[in-house]
């Protein structure tokens, strides 16, 4: 089975270092936990681990191969849902469902498959509405459905539960402990309470870097 | 292939739902042509003498019209990031995108051509070279532009950044387009400038895309 590792990564945001020095590990079924105040870099560590921005040092593996070597079938095995829900909102929820599916192998596209994976979040009946009529939470429902239509891999979840219910959240928490019992991994930064059994916990800011830069000793100076 | 057939086909339907967008493109064209004889004056052999150029000119602002929102609307909404996250070379998807602009805005511009020409009081030598060109010519700058609206992502009043940069990299086709109508209609041979821009579309083929790809690269990060 496979394992995904980062190695020695650094982060450079905007001139400024978010962190520096991280290693994690991830085996099949394994858990992360990313926590830390605002700013700390979670967001930044996930959508590195995704590959939308390039570490600044340090190397992603997937079972010892380079992330970076084959980025196009890194991208096959993973799911990543960002603070953004990508739901087109002249398209029915149906059709934003089955169209994140169908870039991907192996997704069934039926409506009847698309309904069930609605039914996992509880809007099932919202199949024929078109997403400008959809909640905030509505919306972020669909965006996690998407991730349940594909099987991928690796699921890296940026603050999930934002705007969801207690109802949706129970079902989220349900639909990761599903993944990872099938040998899938995840990977969720979170400020809540969100239910991950025997999830490692990383704090991002355990890997800030340790020195006053001169942004700080310059606003002290004015 | 096939997943390139599926982005195209979403962004057609998109753009089908969301309406107005190609209708509009085609109407700023015809309006556009139609404005000249108001100010050049009624005199039919001034008209009939810059037909052409005019149609070539209008022609090229009204592709570059929609050109902001053909990745605006993904990059705002995230679908852009999502995209650059499925299993696909992200040139590929580029280029499923710049196909869409084409069918949406090229395709009916070439339809409204004729029209415009006869409104010009073109000669009718050059009716068949004007389509020809014009067939050769959008979709380059469909592909041109791509790298336009990819590297104004996230810059405020992008539409006018837009027309800065690309509006230079259409002259040589302008040049070209036009010159292949004015020799059509004076009987002389266009097969050179048609070859030229058929090798402006084969150069922009592979380079606009693999281009743009970067350029939303370096927004998405």
């Amino acid at each position: 089975m496979a394992r995904f590792t980062g190695e020695n990564l650094t982060c450079i945001r905007g001139e400024r270092c978010v962190f520096t020095g991280l290693d994690f590990a991830i085996q099949p079924g394994g858990a992360l936990k990313l926590v830390g105040p605002n700013g700390s870099g979670k967001s930044s560590l996930l959508r590195l681990m995704a590959g939308l921005i390039p570490p600044a040092s340090g190397s992603l593996a997937w079972d010892d191969g380079a992330v970076s070597e084959d980025p196009e079938e890194h991208n096959g095995r993973l799911h990543y849902v960002g603070h953004l829900d990508a739901v087109k909102t002249v398209l029915t929820v149906a059709e934003n469902v089955r169209f994140w599916a169908g870039l991907r192998p192996g997704a069934d596209t039926a409506r009847s498959a698309v309904v069930a994976a609605l039914g996992v979040f509880g809007i099932a009946h919202l199949v024929d509405v078109p997403g400008r009529f959809l909640s905030a939470g509505q919306r972020r429902r669909v965006n996690l459905t998407r991730i349940v239509s594909a099987p991928a891999e690796l699921w890296l979840l940026d603050e999930p539960t934002t705007a969801l219910d207690a109802a949706a959240t129970a079902g989220l928490e349900q639909t990761m402990a599903r993944h990872r019992a099938g040998g899938g991994m995840v990977v969720v930064s979170t400020h809540t309470e969100v239910g991950l059994d025997g999830a490692e916990v990383l704090d991002l800011s355990d890997f800030a870097e340790n020195v006053h830069d001169e942004a700080d000793s310059m606003a002290v100076g004015l | 292939m096939t997943r390139f057939m599926h982005i195209v086909r979403r962004d057609l339907y998109l753009a089908l739902r969301q309406g107005m967008d190609s209708a509009m493109v085609v109407m700023f064209f015809v309006l556009a042509v139609v404005l000249f004889p108001f100010g050049v004056g009624p005199e039919a052999n001034i008209l009939a003498r810059i037909a052409s150029g005019v149609i070539w000119v209008a022609a090229l602002l009204a592709s570059m019209l929609s050109l902001e929102r053909l990745f605006q609307t993904d990059f705002e909404d995230g679908s852009l990031e999502l995209l650059s996250l499925a299993p696909m070379t992200l040139e590929v998807i580029v280029l499923a995108k710049v196909t869409t602009h084409w069918l949406t805005t090229g395709l009916p511009l070439i339809a409204a051509a004729p029209l415009l020409a006869v409104l010009m009081n073109m000669n009718i030598d050059g009716f068949g070279t004007l389509i020809l060109a014009l067939a050769i010519g959008t979709p380059t700058l469909s592909l041109l532009g791509s790298v336009g609206a990819a590297l104004i992502l996230g810059s405020r009043r992008g539409g006018v950044l837009l027309s800065l940069l690309i509006l230079p990299l259409y002259i040589p086709l302008l040049i070209f387009g036009v010159s292949a109508v004015d020799s059509a209609i004076s009987g002389f041979a266009v097969r050179p400038q048609l070859m030229i821009m058929g090798g402006f579309l084969v150069a922009t083929l592979p380079l606009c895309p693999w281009a743009a790809s970067a350029a939303l690269r370096q927004a998405l990060e």
